[in-house]
């Protein structure tokens, strides 16, 4: 039995029948890791809410992944009955659909993020950056107080425009405003009519408590606060969340 | 490619045929427990892909129809008719008549509990300690908004300055150096008057000039002698008990700026049953009125 499994001399001796042997291998591996990109669009629900990010959020996004986040936070509720019952509904790939790269996270040293946006409120997000054990005593976080530095915007108009190369809908008129837009969404008394047309549900607010200027802290604040806020649940029916 | 096939003297297995300047091999076959278990994994693999989603092709999804989404709603819905007619209760019943049955009182303990938990100990703290910076302790008895059933089941449900709940307890303080209403030397003076309200150190001149500013610009909300008015959520000036510090450079910063804590109104959050029972749960964490 299974003597054939040791007739392996045959293709060692065999240039030509070991490359396709090879080639069929490789393909087989590369095959069942890029047909299911093909199908990746009925995997997409048909919720509505989510949108393009902001580009403060966006800015803090960037922050979010930069300072790896990521490594400890999870962005994924999992359709189990006790991550539903601590976080809330389970993520749905619409609310990831605009994520490049998505922040589903693979470890949680701390608490799962993707309900995070409206739970706290701003004051202690800064605080619990700047320093988690002065609101969390029994938290392993290490601080970030050095986010209240000045937010580097020259690059924003090119975020936008990256984000559309890979396939979120930025408008032309979302491009061209992104930095009035980012500056109205960081200040409590700006005027954001057009800013606020633009980005449905997106909160305007001094996201750090300095009203000053724009630092990599409100960025940051701005963009958990929105985390799994875009789609309102309570109007989701069954059909919506059905994939194809 | 093997050349000569030996019996090993000493362990008495076969060698792998191969020489490599008189170094031999002997041939160890994987275990055959080991290699059945293995060809009985791919076997496994094969059942579940037939049975489960495994495959991104429509139609292909498993002769099961079981999906994790499909499953998660019943599942949740038989362990919430578990807890339904004693949630229907907690929800009819007002907080106060829900401390005063013992049966109630239980459930929404420790349901109150694993709430608080979840949700407000990130702000107030795991026993509701607090947290400097403006995170009050509700394990005292110094309410900013009352400490009844019916003032912390309001609290709860509207939260406070959050912009989302019309009802949300708080108004602003004004922000008396930053808008221009009082002069530096004059913030001074008030704060230390207010030091002085409290028994602590203050400049006793300074504190003179301060109070009558402190009557025209704060008694509206603090009250003449800073005993505070749970209306307006002014804290009392009057004891030891300070929101974002007592020391004087706290308090002067606190005049200068002021300070406008949030609290999500969790009433859009959570089901009522929820909100009583923390109320419950919070009312008995010390300071209950």
């Amino acid at each position: 039995m299974f003597r054939f499994l040791r007739d392996h001399g045959i293709i060692e001796r065999n240039l030509i029948l070991m490359g396709v042997l090879t080639l069929i291998t490789v393909s087989i591996g590369g095959l069942v890791q890029i047909v299911p990109l093909f199908t990746i669009e009925t995997t997409i629900e048909r919720v509505e809410g989510v949108r393009p990010y902001t580009p403060l959020e966006l800015a803090g996004r960037d922050i979010y992944v930069r300072e790896g986040c990521y490594v400890c936070h999870s962005q994924m509720v999992r359709p189990f009955r006790d991550e539903a019952e601590r976080y809330g509904p389970y993520s749905l790939a619409a609310e990831s659909m605009y994520d490049h790269p998505f922040q589903w996270g693979s470890k949680r040293t701390g608490p799962d993020l993707a309900r995070l946006g409206g739970k706290y409120s701003d004051d202690w997000h800064a605080a619990h950056l700047r320093s988690p054990r002065a609101v969390v005593p029994e938290s392993v976080m290490p601080p970030y107080a050095f986010l209240d530095r000045p937010l580097d915007i020259g690059a924003i108009e090119a975020k936008l425009k990256a984000q559309r190369t890979l396939g979120t809908p930025y408008t032309d008129e979302m491009i061209a405003n992104a930095r009035a837009d980012l500056e109205a969404q960081a200040s409590a008394d700006a005027d954001a009519s057009g800013f606020a047309s633009r980005y449905a549900r997106a909160r305007q607010g001094v996201f750090d408590g300095n009203p000053r200027e724009v630092t990599e802290m409100d960025a940051l604040v701005a963009y958990l606060q929105m985390l799994g806020t875009l789609v309102q649940f309570r109007d989701v029916t069954p059909d919506q969340v059905r994939q194809q | 490619m093997p050349t000569k096939i030996e019996k090993d003297s000493v362990t008495g297995r076969e060698t792998t045929g191969h020489e490599w300047d008189g170094l031999k091999e002997l041939n160890t076959p994987l275990p055959r427990w080991w290699l059945y278990l293995f060809y009985a994994t791919i076997v496994f693999a094969v059942v579940w892909m037939i049975l489960y989603p495994a495959l991104p092709v429509t139609g292909l999804h498993g002769v099961t129809g079981w999906t994790a989404r499909g499953a998660i709603g019943p599942e949740l819905e038989a362990e919430r008719a578990k807890q339904e007619p004693m949630l229907a209760r907690l929800r009819a019943a007002t907080p106060a008549a829900i401390a005063a049955d013992p049966e109630l009182r239980n459930f929404a303990l420790a349901g109150g509990r694993i709430a608080f938990a979840n949700n407000c100990a990130a702000c107030h703290g795991a026993g509701g300690q607090g947290a400097a910076g403006g995170f009050p302790t509700l394990a005292d008895d110094d309410w900013l908004y009352g400490g009844s059933f019916e003032d912390i089941h309001f609290t709860i449900t509207h939260g406070v300055r959050n912009g989302e709940d019309p009802e949300a307890r708080g108004i602003a303080m004004p922000r008396f150096l930053a808008d221009g209403i009082l002069k530096p030397d004059q913030v001074g003076d008030v704060t230390d008057y207010v030091l002085s309200l409290s028994g602590q150190a203050a400049d006793a001149a300074a504190a003179g000039r301060g109070e009558a500013l402190f009557a025209e610009n704060c008694v509206a909300c603090h009250g003449e002698k800073g005993e505070g008015n749970r209306e307006m959520g002014a804290p009392r000036l009057s004891d030891q008990v300070w929101l974002y510090g007592g020391d004087r450079a706290s308090v002067l910063r606190s005049v200068s700026f002021a300070h406008a804590g949030v609290m999500p109104a969790w009433g859009k959050r959570l089901d009522p049953a929820i909100i009583n029972m923390l109320t419950v749960y919070v009312h008995a964490l010390g300071g209950g009125e």
